[in-house]
């Protein structure tokens, strides 16, 4: 029927705009899996950032070191005490608030180098390019934690700051990769060659055209990023040498509990479930970003 | 150089020699072992005006020819002069000076636009670099542009996944003619199209043409399409210009073999209409190691045609008033039949013309 063609042509015209992101953050939504991920980390971060609220003691107080310590869940101390009678739910939940912190900042850090190291080596190309990533490769050699442990090991009483500038330096080579391989192919792109008929330079180019055609890509490298750095942060504090007493994290919570792990299961139990957990739920968010931004 | 030069001052476009070579490199050094010659001396005048058509199969050079004159990839050698100015030899600012007067249109629709960016800010973008509109007067601009295009000025909020091939090549138009060009290089504008969507954008194009004073070089490799649109035809085969000649001449008398081969191919809209083809043999040779002689001879069904192809480059000549093909088999040629003998050459030059290549 005319008539109908008319009208919904007319509501097209008058529908809001919708960007590519807009579609985007439609279709994860859509997916149960997602919005669940979405619910659960949104809680995780609510707690963490609330922590001086919700946590009922001091994380680093030691109330009665003899009387206190090693006591399991209870209802006055549900997830129970550590061997310096501190209580173990507040310590997660503080817990929480660093590993987040650590995760998020370094892979800024990382996002950083990485998206700058990627566009200005797929952009120059040519020789360039050929040497940046020889040197990537040669940093890509070195095991990542081997790294880390080589670096913390030799510099003991390393502050957080220190900690969250070596997980992001270390961060960055997979995803500056990645990066130069994107703006590889959108150099190439019609749209790009149209910006330079019309006399645009090279800025406008990679800042209008280039660098918004990485977003994707880059927020769900960077969403992969902050699981792995938490696993990462968890692994080192483990081993002693990650974020340093009395601060909490959920990595160096279960190491405090690790001489007798058989007794004091709630020390590794409930920061363990809360980092796969964490981990999990960023995974899946991960994926599903990749799965609503790359495919076209 | 033999070429039309009719006027010199109403050519708007004149190219010399132009040549385009892509290294082939191999190795942990990059060594250089070859070179893909896309675009093998290439002379042509495009006066102001008039619509050139440039067509060849794909991979024949027509592309790298367009975007080589605009400097979007650099020649080898060669001189290309827009208005009298030599552009191979412009700095970085006269050249985007002259991206004001010279502009693309693009094959793809889909991978010409933006997708981060919304219609008009696609069309605006010119508009900013140029300096020639901002605020509210680039949005009244935008919204003509769209119009005169025949989009609504409402899309200028939507993005490009909005719309179809059709509209999208049309946004490609109006971009084009955002900075208010004098010269346009339609790269293939109508090849991913649908047949009836083509005839539409070929119109606008058209409209655009008369009202803008625009000139046009229309790369196609249907030559249907550039028979409606060109005033003159430029026929490439492997990186060379193997045929230039008013449309009318063009498809009423193909001299070059490839022309004759390629005019027997278009359909014709009649079922009674028996039409012989003339079949080409083989398929076109690497543009890295071209024939000897005439880069047709292993394809070609001229009837003369022997030893002398082989050895000799034909050069691009007038047979008839201003109709310029390169075969030194169709007569007249310049090239002696005593120079052919001397290159092996057995069968005279003779006029060849089958029925099958003859356009009504």
């Amino acid at each position: 029927m005319p008539g109908q063609t008319q009208d919904s042509a007319a509501t097209s015209v008058a529908r809001p705009r919708e960007s590519p992101l807009a579609i985007g953050v439609r279709r994860i939504l859509r997916k149960p899996s997602s919005r669940v991920a979405l619910f659960v980390l949104g809680v995780i971060v609510l707690v963490g950032i609330l922590a001086p609220l919700i946590a009922p003691y001091d994380p680093a107080a030691q109330p009665d070191i003899v009387a206190l310590k090693d006591l399991p869940p209870s209802l006055a101390h549900p997830f129970g005490t550590d061997p310096y009678s501190r209580d173990v739910l507040s310590r997660v939940i503080y817990g929480a608030r660093l590993s987040l912190m650590i995760g998020v900042l370094a892979t800024i850090v990382s996002l950083t180098l990485g998206v700058a190291y990627g566009a200005i080596s797929g952009y120059a190309g040519g020789v360039v390019d050929a040497l940046m990533m020889r040197l990537l490769d040669a940093f890509l050699s070195i095991p990542r934690l081997l790294l880390l442990l080589g670096v913390l090991v030799a510099w003991p009483r390393l502050s957080i700051g220190a900690l969250v500038l070596f997980l992001g330096l270390t961060g960055w080579f997979g995803l500056s990769r990645i990066v130069r391989g994107q703006v590889l192919a959108l150099k190439h792109a019609e749209f790009v060659t149209a910006a330079r008929a019309l006399g645009a330079s090279r800025r406008r180019i990679l800042g209008r055209h280039v660098l918004p055609n990485l977003v994707s890509p880059i927020v769900v490298a960077a969403t992969l990023g902050v699981a792995h750095v938490i696993v990462l942060e968890a692994g080192l504090s483990y081993l002693g040498i990650g974020v340093p007493q009395p601060l909490a994290s959920w990595g160096n919570i279960i190491q405090d509990g690790s001489d007798q792990i058989a007794t004091l299961w709630w020390m590794a139990l409930f920061p363990g479930l809360l980092m796969v957990l964490t981990v999990m739920m960023l995974n899946i968010l991960g994926e599903a970003l990749r799965d609503a931004y790359e495919r076209r | 150089m033999n070429v039309p030069v009719a006027n010199e001052s109403a050519q708007l476009l004149s190219v010399r020699n132009l040549r385009k070579e892509f290294p082939i490199r191999k190795g942990v050094l990059s060594r250089q072992v070859g070179a893909v010659k896309a675009v093998n001396d290439v002379s042509f005048d495009v006066a102001r005006g008039e619509t050139l058509g440039v067509v060849g199969e794909s991979g024949c050079g027509k592309t790298t020819t367009g975007r080589t004159i605009l400097r979007l990839i650099e020649p080898t050698s060669g001189e290309i002069r827009f208005e009298g100015r030599d552009v191979r030899s412009m700095s970085t600012s006269q050249l985007r000076k002259l991206r004001r007067d010279m502009q693309i249109i693009f094959q793809d629709p889909v991978s010409s636009l933006n997708p981060r960016m919304t219609i008009g800010a696609i069309i605006r973008e010119g508009l900013t670099i140029h300096k020639l509109a901002e605020g509210a007067a680039a949005d009244a601009r935008v919204s003509r542009l769209l119009q005169e295009v025949g989009l609504r000025p409402e899309y200028a909020n939507r993005y490009p996944h909005e719309f179809s091939g059709g509209q999208r090549q049309r946004i490609g138009i109006a971009r084009a003619l955002s900075v208010d060009p004098k010269f346009i290089v339609c790269d293939e504008p109508v090849s991913a199209l649908d047949v009836s969507v083509q005839a539409q954008v070929i119109n606008l194009l058209e409209d655009l043409q008369r009202e803008h004073n625009l000139t046009y070089m229309f790369i196609a490799h249907d030559l249907s399409v550039v028979e409606h649109i060109a005033d003159r035809v430029a026929v490439m085969y492997l990186g060379k210009v193997v045929e230039l000649a008013t449309a009318e001449d063009l498809y009423r008398e193909p001299l070059m073999p490839y022309t004759q081969a390629l005019l027997s191919a278009v359909p014709v809209a009649d079922p009674k209409a028996r039409k012989e083809r003339i079949i080409l043999q083989g398929d076109v040779p690497s543009p890295a190691n071209p024939p000897s002689g005439c880069v047709f001879h292993p394809r070609c069904h001229h009837p003369s045609k022997d030893a002398a192809c082989t050895a000799i480059v034909p050069p691009l000549e007038e047979k008839t008033p201003g109709h310029f093909a390169a075969c030194i088999k169709q007569s007249p040629t310049t090239v002696s039949w005593e120079q052919q003998k001397n290159a092996g050459g057995v069968n005279p030059p003779e006029r060849y013309l089958p029925l099958a290549a003859v356009h009504a």
